[in-house]
């Protein structure tokens, strides 16, 4: 499940780790402690907490959600890398969540992916340059009627066609 | 037929509580923890012949009453808004524009259970279900219908959105309580069963988001009028999410039982340009894939079995002429060997192995006793796995093998595609 989450590494990319943000983890686990039985129940929202503050699931941020969960480091990345939403290396600014999967297959899906390599430079699991998109393939995005779609960053895109590919991709600077 | 599940979503929208409860939302929750039993609810259920909607179309009814049996508490609600069955979004339209019938169903089990927490696992991949959730959430705390102290009757059930993280596996129910105590999401041996022994060991009834929208319906028109819906086995409304070369895909509230031509014909207003049809897959991509001849068979939990395949999550993928078959299951393959969790050999090896062999067929690299191999694998893996992940990519692929058997040898013979060829 981790081919999905290979990127350059790329040090512009890299969030800066500072004790602002890792403040901002602590309260948001926390918080997310007292909706489940046991402080393990809290560790999945605790990664996407870590993954919107530093860009990624860093290992600080694994260090800090082990120190207060009680979950040790080594079972937090097994956790991290069985799902395909982790990032666990640092990820561009935006990132295009592609699905090929069969129905937006049938609908041009992959002609989408040649094309962001031709214009854009940019390939499954990769970065542009200039550090702005990553892309991510996705296994169904539940968008099958209106395929082919994505989701960049948290929205939802459908019916996408090169034009429109370029057109949304101008308003994510 | 009056739409049940659909009917309050639309322009006029019931996203807010305050025009869903305009549209006579909230009276089945009143009328359940105001008047009825939690006994006289299940009895409802049960009476009412609902079957789950995730898929495995299992008695709603029977499900609650083996939980309500046992007396450990607490005792959780989980709601399986996990939807990541390839060609599936029927949940969609619910989590997005309807999430208080969903959070009014979950009330209503919950009183019914006797559970005071519940979690809706929503898939990651609905980033803006889970704002809307949030929100409608947050609105029936404030008007006192979810809480310590519900409707005054000392009835306290809290939900919280628990956002999964894009793993297939955690669809299916022992792999999402995993998920949901933070582990990796991997099956757990049965028995025990969840009813008895899910999260942390407790008592925890997953039901899926469909099955819990029909509940306030029941509640308030009551069981006969439910079962007059449908077919005699599988009695209620269905959700149908259609893709693929349809003129109008969508997600379509239909009696089960329709047809697939009353689906593909009557309601998605035919195939593309007219072409001819090829072949369709029901309930999503791990349900056997149907020729044409298979187009009058009612859509239910007990008629499409008889024809090969499942009635799944009800997800119907069409293909025309221009869809290849092989590069359908290659891709179908990618996406099984992605998603298996790995726990057992049979499904991470052979997933990987049937990718491998399809991949080779789909380039013009194969060699001529690859679809023997690939057979031969298929079925030593189908009927060996753990769960039914491997086991539906094996079958998948021996019924596609079988149907559109001509393309596959053309591909091997002439290291090409049939469709691209003609
Ligand atoms: S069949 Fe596949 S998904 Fe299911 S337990 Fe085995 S490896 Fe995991």
């Amino acid at each position: 499940m981790t081919r999905h989450h290979a990127l350059k590494d790329n040090e512009d990319t890299t969030p800066q780790v500072t004790e602002e943000k890792l403040r901002l983890l602590r309260n948001k686990i926390h918080y997310l402690m007292g909706l489940y039985p046991s402080y393990q129940g809290a560790l999945l929202p605790s990664l996407y907490a870590a993954q919107e503050i530093f860009g990624y699931i860093s290992p600080e941020a694994i260090g800090e959600v082990s120190n207060i969960t009680g979950v040790s480091a080594a079972q937090i990345k097994g956790v991290a890398c069985f799902y395909a939403m982790y990032k666990t290396k640092p990820m561009g600014r935006h990132i295009i969540q592609l699905c090929t999967n069969v129905a937006c297959m049938i609908e041009g899906a992959e002609d989408l992916v040649a094309y962001l390599g031709e214009k854009y430079g940019l390939t499954p699991g990769g970065t542009t340059q200039d550090g702005r998109f990553s892309l991510v393939i996705m296994e169904c995005i539940g968008a099958c009627g209106t395929a082919p779609s994505m989701i960049l960053d948290s929205d939802s895109y459908d019916n996408l066609t090169k034009d429109r590919l370029d057109t949304l991709l101008e308003s994510y600077k | 037929m009056e739409n049940i599940i659909l009917k309050k979503t639309g322009s006029s929208g019931t996203i807010a509580i305050e025009s869903y409860i305009a549209q006579g939302g909230y009276k089945g929750m009143e009328r359940a923890v105001g008047d009825m039993t939690p006994r006289d609810i299940i009895d409802e259920i049960k009476s009412s012949g609902l079957r789950g909607r995730g898929g495995a179309g299992f008695p709603t009814g029977m499900k609650w009453q083996f939980a309500s049996l046992d007396p450990k508490f607490p005792r959780y609600l989980v709601c399986n808004a996990d939807e990541g069955e390839p060609g599936t979004f029927k949940d969609r339209p619910i989590l997005e524009h309807n999430p208080h019938l969903l959070i009014e169903g979950m009330i209503i089990s919950a009183y019914a259970l006797q559970s005071s927490i519940g979690y809706i696992y929503l898939r990651g991949e609905y980033p803006h279900a889970k704002r809307v959730l949030e929100t409608a959430i947050e609105e029936a705390l404030a008007r006192g219908y979810l809480g310590n102290d519900i409707l005054s009757k000392h009835f306290r059930f809290n939900l919280t959105v628990h956002f999964g993280a894009g793993a297939y596996i955690c669809g299916e129910e022992t792999a999402l309580i995993e998920s949901l105590e933070g582990r990796r999401g991997q099956p757990r041996l049965k028995p025990p069963f969840p009813v008895n022994s899910g999260l942390w060991g407790k008592p925890t009834i997953v039901n899926n988001v469909e099955t819990l929208a029909n509940i306030p319906w029941i509640v308030s028109n009551g069981a006969k009028a439910y079962a007059s819906i449908g077919v005699k086995e599988c009695p209620g409304p269905k959700l149908f999410s259609v893709s693929g070369k349809v003129n109008k895909p969508g997600v379509y509230e239909l009696p089960m039982g329709i047809t697939l031509r009353e689906i593909i014909y009557d309601h998605c207003g035919g195939i593309k340009g007219g072409r001819p049809l090829k072949g369709v897959i029901p309930g999503g991509i791990s349900t056997p894939i149907l020729s044409p001849e298979s187009l009058d068979c009612p859509m239910d939990f007990v008629h499409l079995p008889k024809h090969g395949s499942m009635l799944g999550s009800g997800a119907v993928m069409v293909f025309d002429d221009t869809v290849c078959i092989v590069k359908v299951y290659e891709r179908a393959m990618r996406f099984f060997e992605h998603e298996s969790c790995g726990k057992c050999t049979p499904c991470r090896e052979g997933t990987a192995w049937m990718r491998a062999i399809l991949s080779r067929i789909e380039q013009g690299k194969c060699s001529e006793n690859d679809l023997e191999t690939l057979q031969d694998v298929a079925e030593n893996i189908a009927g060996k796995t753990f769960c039914p992940l491997g086991d539906g990519a094996a079958n998948v692929l021996l019924a596609a093998m079988k149907i559109y058997r001509d393309e596959f040898e053309y591909h091997i013979k002439n290291k090409r595609c049939k469709v691209n060829a003609a």
